[in-house]
């Protein structure tokens, strides 16, 4: 595939062109387009199963697409593999959904898991890196010896958070950051995603339902809808987008076009 | 309504056949994933990097605790085997064949599989619970996005260990084992010590011991690659993980059992 004149003056960070992806026959990406520039937040608003975490998957090298292309840094990434995808790696930092912490080992060791088993780092440099981290997400060093089963909710997204970012990532994706969080907490967190995205001048790729956190983690919003991007545009659009779809969506009414096949009124 | 009964009949023949090759297919495509996941775990364990450290906790965990479990099912076959043979070899005058029945029975034999049986519902389960937990609550793709290749980490330091700790755990069993016939045959039967011990070493060949620690390498491999092919490719949620560890443990207890036909088969005939 040739890319556009326009892409060549400033390569998109993540370039996706029509990945398509079924599982046993089901169709769940449907031809994904998505770019997001450098230092850009891109936030994929839709409903549960419409192939979100799934299009994070195939940026991330966790699921290959059935066909279409997907590059980062202009580089494609569906066909890497051995240490050209371990060198991909090493740009990423994934906070997942449900923190997904090694539950075998400190709390600290997570933060720094992937600089002294990835990246060789000695272990009393990781360590201080690792507190260096804790202290930006707002949790202490006495909280790095615990394990990960002895903290709540949100100090457990916390440390995720931290473990994304140990490595100063240049790309950092969110799973639904504030799935399962209170209010209050779910903003911290936001707070939280902001700042460091900031700090490391990062590109973030974001997947939520939470229309407070998309409003404020996100530059541009996608939303997906049986596995096609629908709408695409700043965040500020968003109230007027003109689309029932993205209406219905960010409203959270249970009438509307999403719903219209499925006619959830009537079960 | 007339032409809806034919039209059944042939909707139910045909559904018939479709699930037979439904099953069909997916037998054979579940025999080519585990193949290439087998390919893909010896290919790892072969190339760096390694990790010693988790090697040789898989080591204390699969050889070290597994032993309470392991002599305690070797010295009470030993001493069943003693006491049966005893019955059985009374009626032909025979009971000075009790030593060597027991020695050669214990280290062929019953060892390498009631240990390898053994082994698969402590340690088969256990792995397969363990790592299809960390597939369920995304930690296995945790490991991936942080540099670290799960195969290296997670399924290499395990099938190394459940290799080579197996056929030790055997030999202490085959020790305990044929201790164990000694103090029935001693105490209950009435033997005498040295004549029991002199049958013992008389009969027993290097072939006998090295043969069954050969099988119990073996089923070390099965037990750990099931528990981890189990886990690895576990089912969403509680369920999943539950359905994992059953078939971890009954897929390692089949494959121990036909293997070890196959092995025997090589070995002594």
């Amino acid at each position: 595939m040739n890319a556009p004149d326009h892409q060549m003056a400033a390569t998109p960070k993540i370039a996706m062109r029509d990945v398509k992806k079924a599982f046993a026959g089901k169709v769940v990406l449907d031809g994904i387009n998505l770019t997001v520039a450098p230092g850009e937040s891109l936030v994929i608003i839709g409903g549960s199963g419409t192939g979100k975490s799934v299009t994070l998957k195939c940026v991330l090298g966790l699921i290959k697409p059935d066909s279409g292309s997907v590059q980062v840094d202009g580089r494609e990434v569906t066909k890497l593999s051995g240490r050209d995808r371990d060198e991909m790696m090493a740009k990423f930092g994934m906070l997942f959904q449900g923190a997904a912490l090694f539950d075998s080992l400190r709390v600290w060791q997570n933060v720094a898991f992937g600089l002294i088993q990835g990246r060789k780092m000695d272990v009393d440099q990781a360590h201080e890196i690792a507190i260096k981290k804790l202290a930006q997400v707002g949790l202490d060093a006495r909280v790095g010896d615990l394990f990960p089963a002895e903290l709540s909710g949100g100090m457990q997204k916390r440390v995720a958070l931290a473990r994304a970012i140990a490595a100063n990532p240049e790309i950092i994706f969110f799973d639904e950051p504030t799935t399962g969080l209170d209010p209050i907490m779910a903003d911290v967190i936001n707070d939280l995603i902001v700042d460091c995205v900031k700090d490391l001048g990062a590109t973030a790729l974001s997947i939520t339902h939470d229309m407070a956190s998309a409003r404020k983690i996100a530059d541009h919003v996608a939303m997906i809808h049986e596995g096609r991007i629908i709408w695409y545009g700043k965040v500020s659009e968003l109230d007027h987008s003109g689309n029932e779809y993205v209406d219905q969506f960010i409203y959270g009414r249970a009438d509307g076009p999403i719903t219209k096949a499925a006619s959830f009124k009537n079960l | 309504m007339n032409n809806k009964t034919p039209l059944l009949t042939g909707s139910f023949l045909l559904d018939m056949c479709e699930s037979v090759g439904h099953s069909i297919n997916k037998t054979l495509q579940s025999i080519g994933v585990l193949s290439i996941f087998v390919a893909k775990s010896l290919m790892h364990v072969f190339s760096p990097p390694w990790y010693p450290r988790l090697i040789l906790k898989q080591f204390i965990d699969i050889g070290y605790y597994s032993l309470p479990v392991v002599g305690m099912t070797a010295i009470f076959t030993g001493m069943v085997l003693a006491l049966q043979s005893y019955t059985g070899f009374t009626r032909f005058n025979a009971e000075s064949a009790i030593a060597g029945v027991v020695a050669l029975s214990v280290t062929r034999e019953l060892a390498p599989v009631l240990a390898g049986l053994m082994v698969a519902g402590r340690i088969g389960a256990s792995i397969a619970a363990e790592i299809g937990t960390m597939r369920v609550t995304e930690q296995i793709d945790a490991l991936t996005t942080l540099s670290v290749n799960p195969y290296k980490y997670l399924i290499v330091p395990r099938i190394i260990a459940g290799t080579v700790m197996l056929p030790v755990l055997v030999l202490i069993a085959d020790i305990i084992g044929i201790y164990g016939g000694y103090i029935v045959s001693i105490f209950s039967l009435g033997f005498s010590e040295g004549s029991y011990l002199k049958q013992t070493w008389d009969i027993l060949e290097v072939n006998d011991v090295v043969s069954g620690l050969v099988k119990a390498s073996m089923f070390g491999f099965i037990v750990t690659i099931m528990g981890c092919y189990h886990g690895f490719n576990s089912g969403r949620g509680a369920q999943g993980v539950g359905a994992a560890t059953t078939y971890a443990v009954v897929s390692a207890s089949i494959l121990i059992l036909i293997s070890n036909f196959i092995l025997t088969k090589v070995f002594f005939s």
